[in-house]
């Protein structure tokens, strides 16, 4: 290859789906809209003891204008839902969601009159972690996929 | 128990045509009162020295539609009142239909307010003299009444846009005389 024989190893060539998806899953950033419980496990899963920024996600954001990875951790009530809506709605694309919990998921056990049947009623969502809450290596392992199969198939020409 | 509390009996004996049943459970007592005359029995409960019940420690509902024995009125409005003094707890109850309005608890606890409310928005009872009487719980665009007996408790309503709390914070900043 021509580039690669001028300059040895100093050099390769790739495309650039993969210089982009490689950044990008590397260096997510979060925005945590923790409702309930599983709120309280991504304070876990962000400190030291679990510490996602070995993952690259350590830059957790309070303004969805800066994050592309919606972690929706608890409970979305009707009433909440809007609210939720236009958070994603404000996210720059790409951004991706995972639904943290029986209560994201689904619902959870709140079977009724005011609980949202699961986000995936309002916004898209990319992984679905299962749990009560679910432990952060749970967590962990959404992320990783997240990396691996979903980021890792986006394409640059298919969004233009 | 045969022996009524000290609680109970003054009540009795100050509102003799407005209690309409007391009762006692091991060691909780309760009070019916008339729906008419339960201003001045809660006034009496928290200015009375004895009682001195200065703090509403809860103020519910309960809808009897499906309970097994016949109720006075469909609906009950439960007080449950701590005096700190004293530590003496009593609960106080008054049978309502949904058309039939209860007066206020405001003016003695300020705590009242959002509990009312909130029995407003899942019951549907409705407070005399409220200052701010709309729902609480659920959103503006809600029908019904959801903690009702006869409301499917599966029937979702979903939500268009974001409800605005600010009638409310123009109230309290003004009430404190702050600029908005």
């Amino acid at each position: 290859m021509g580039v690669e024989t001028a300059l040895g190893e100093s050099a390769f060539t790739t495309t650039l789906d993969e210089v982009l998806n490689w950044g990008r899953k590397n260096s997510m950033w979060p925005f945590t809209y923790g409702t309930a419980c599983c709120g309280i496990e991504v304070m876990g899963l962000m400190s030291s003891a679990f510490d996602l920024s070995r993952f690259g996600a350590e830059m957790v954001r309070f303004s969805p204008r800066q994050a592309d990875l919606l972690l929706v951790a608890g409970t979305i009530t009707y009433k909440q839902a809007p609210i939720l809506k236009e958070i994603y709605d404000q996210m720059p694309e790409p951004k991706w969601v995972i639904a943290m919990g029986a209560c994201a998921s689904s619902g959870g056990f709140y079977d009724d009159y005011c609980t949202v049947q699961g986000i995936d009623e309002i916004i898209p969502v990319d992984v679905y972690i299962a749990g009560c809450p679910p432990r952060p290596e749970a967590v962990m392992e959404a992320v990783m996929k997240l990396q691996n199969d979903v980021i890792g198939k986006d394409s640059v020409l298919k969004r233009a | 128990m045969s022996e009524m509390s000290p609680v109970l009996t003054k009540l009795k004996q100050r509102f003799p045509g407005d209690v309409v049943s007391t009762s006692s459970w091991r060691g909780d007592d309760t009070a019916v009162i008339k729906r008419e005359a339960i201003t001045r029995v809660l006034e009496f409960c928290k200015n009375d020295p004895d009682l001195a019940f200065n703090f509403l420690m809860d103020l519910s509902a309960v809808d009897y539609l499906t309970y097994p024995k016949a109720q006075p009125a469909r609906f009950a409005v439960a007080y449950h009142l701590y005096s700190l003094s004293k530590n003496q707890r009593v609960r106080l109850k008054v049978f309502a239909n949904a058309n039939e309005e209860i007066e206020t608890a405001c003016p003695l606890w300020k705590s009242a307010n959002w509990m009312e409310r909130e029995v407003y928005d899942q019951y549907g009872l409705t407070f005399k003299n409220h200052p701010n009487l709309k729902r609480i719980l659920n959103h503006q665009e809600f029908v019904g009444h959801p903690l009702r007996k006869d409301y499917p408790m599966r029937k979702r309503q979903p939500l268009g846009s974001v409800d605005s709390l600010m009638d409310e914070m123009e109230k309290r900043l003004k009430a404190k005389g702050l600029r908005y």
